[in-house]
């Protein structure tokens, strides 16, 4: 597989403590006080109540396929809805894993992948997922 | 309040070029806008209401209305959900007639796509830091193609659905695609050619996607009383319906659209049944969005998409539920990456009986136009419209 390029996240204020830990390794995930249920992606109103009670709290960072497809473009790559072991369904790529071996179902593991931006320098690294 | 029988659409023209590099987008407006007040045998200083979306340049409403010199208006929408918005501004419309804030609406949309070169369908989009989803998404390569293959992936995994069934959906809109002069792609192809086309994003093929093109279309729609006085013949708003689908916090579920929302919605206004329709126009930007929409909006049951439309049941003459007898965006036209204006101008031509000899269904006394704009597999706006013929 040749090595694209990621391009990096562009971070704000209310978003930097989740890339902060993306550079430590540590997926995190939305967590509603209100209802006790995670969400994704991070932001600062529960997306169940409205409510601001939430905090950003570690995810297990294991997970299974829940849909993909492989975008066969000049360097090709496979997007993914991960079904984390704590509910949410995220969009991401399946990465260190041959196209043909990925499946629904599949178990996956987070794995944090570099990213450039525009002027290449580095950015925050970001969660894919790979066989786990 | 009810909006059925409240408004009629009067006029409907679509462009005919499909590659236009020496016109701006502003211009295209124009044209279409004159063509649909000709076709309703109305002027310019007959519009006090006026729609548009994400395809007009500058503040829509504002750079539009002075460009095309509308100085009479009393209503303005800029109502944005993507290639579905069109299909909402005829709603849109006949609510602002029935209040009384406008009696005779037009709606624009046009742009240029092709003369850009634009790579709709795979080409990397680059992040708008005020968008809150962007940097989850944009760096993981969301495409738009990406983006409805993973809804069809997921289908073909739940239901069995499988690339044959999908290339039916072309063939269909092939088929159709044949009889209209201004077609991009005129050619009748084949389930094999469709399979055997190259991949773009598993599982769809090349030919499972939508052409990307120049032009645009109007409609005007007008108070009930403004129609029966023109010489066309009357169709009249009969049901609508819109909705919004996203994650909502990471909970997506690939296998429906939100047109289960705003169909059930139009029905329950029309007080019709899908058994009802004679004609659908169904957003057909990929063949993965035909066949989610059609079990959506009830024309068949979940996960029964890819029997229903196997074998023709979608060629006009031949099946159950003729489709898109324009050739839809698959094969006839895609103005500015958004289908939804075609949609309804198709429906209009098959009320009025003005649809292709080759393809007009008989009889055609009550038609559904359904859009859906922006990502299926992120979020996207979902607009059902039930027209009938006076």
């Amino acid at each position: 597989m040749s090595e694209r390029i990621i391009a990096a996240p562009v971070i704000d204020p209310s978003t930097q403590s989740f890339w902060d830990a993306a550079r430590e390794g540590r997926l995190m995930l939305g967590l509603c006080r209100d209802t006790g249920r995670h969400f994704f992606y991070p932001r600062g109103a529960s997306p169940f109540t409205l409510s601001p009670n939430v905090e950003l709290v570690p995810a297990s960072g294991f997970g299974t396929i829940y849909s993909y497809t492989v975008m066969r473009v000049a360097e090709p790559y496979a997007c993914a809805y991960v079904e984390l072991a704590e509910g949410p369904r995220i969009f991401t790529n399946i990465v260190d894993c041959a196209f043909e071996d990925i499946r629904i179902g599949m178990k996956v593991r987070v794995v944090f992948k570099p990213t450039r931006d525009a002027e290449g320098a580095a950015g925050a690294p970001v969660p894919m997922f790979a066989p786990a | 309040m009810s909006l059925r029988g409240r408004a009629c659409i009067v006029g409907a023209f679509e462009h005919p070029t499909r590659k236009a590099p020496d016109k701006s987008v502003a211009q295209l407006h124009a044209e279409v806008a004159f063509g649909a007040l000709q076709d309703a045998g109305l002027t310019k200083a007959d519009v006090d209401g006026y729609f548009c979306a994400g395809d007009a340049p500058g503040m829509g409403p504002l750079a539009m209305a002075d460009y095309l010199g509308l100085d009479r208006l009393s209503h303005v929408d800029s109502t944005d959900i993507g290639g579905s918005s069109y299909l909402a501004h005829v709603a849109h419309a006949a609510a602002a007639i029935a209040l009384g804030r406008c009696n005779i609406a037009l709606i624009t949309l046009a742009g240029r796509p092709r003369s850009e070169g634009q790579a709709t369908g795979t080409g990397a989009r680059a992040q708008n830091p005020t968008v809150p989803d962007d940097p989850f998404e944009i760096p993981m390569g969301r495409t738009v193609a990406g983006s409805y293959a993973l809804c069809a992936m997921r289908h073909m995994h739940e239901f069995g659905t499988t690339s044959e069934d999908l290339a039916w959906i072309k063939v269909a809109a092939s088929q159709h695609a044949q009889h209209n002069p201004h077609a991009m792609l005129k050619k009748p192809v084949t389930v094999e050619e469709v399979v055997n086309s190259p991949m773009v994003a598993d599982p769809l093929h090349r030919l499972d996607c939508c052409v990307i093109s120049d032009g645009g279309g109007a409609l005007i729609v007008a108070r009930p009383e403004i129609a029966r006085s023109l010489k066309r013949p009357v169709v009249t708003v009969r049901g609508t319906g819109e909705s919004i689908k996203g994650q909502f916090g990471g909970y997506p579920d690939l296998t429906f659209s939100g047109a289960r929302f705003s169909g059930a919605r139009a029905f329950a206004e029309a007080g019709v049944t899908p058994a009802d329709i004679r004609y659908a126009s169904i957003y057909d930007s990929f063949t993965i969005t035909v066949l989610i929409q059609l079990e959506d909006l009830g024309f068949c049951a979940k996960g029964e998409g890819g029997r229903f439309v196997r074998d023709g049941n979608l060629i006009s003459g031949v099946g159950r539920l003729p489709f898109n007898t324009d050739g839809g965006g698959l094969c006839n036209n895609h103005p500015a990456n958004r289908g939804g204006m075609t949609k309804v101008i198709e429906a209009v031509r098959q009320l009025r009986g003005e649809a292709h000899p080759a393809v007009q269904v008989p009889d055609c006394g009550l038609a559904l136009a359904h859009g859906t704009g922006g990502l299926l597999g992120h979020r996207h706006g979902s607009a059902t419209l039930i027209m009938e013929r006076e």
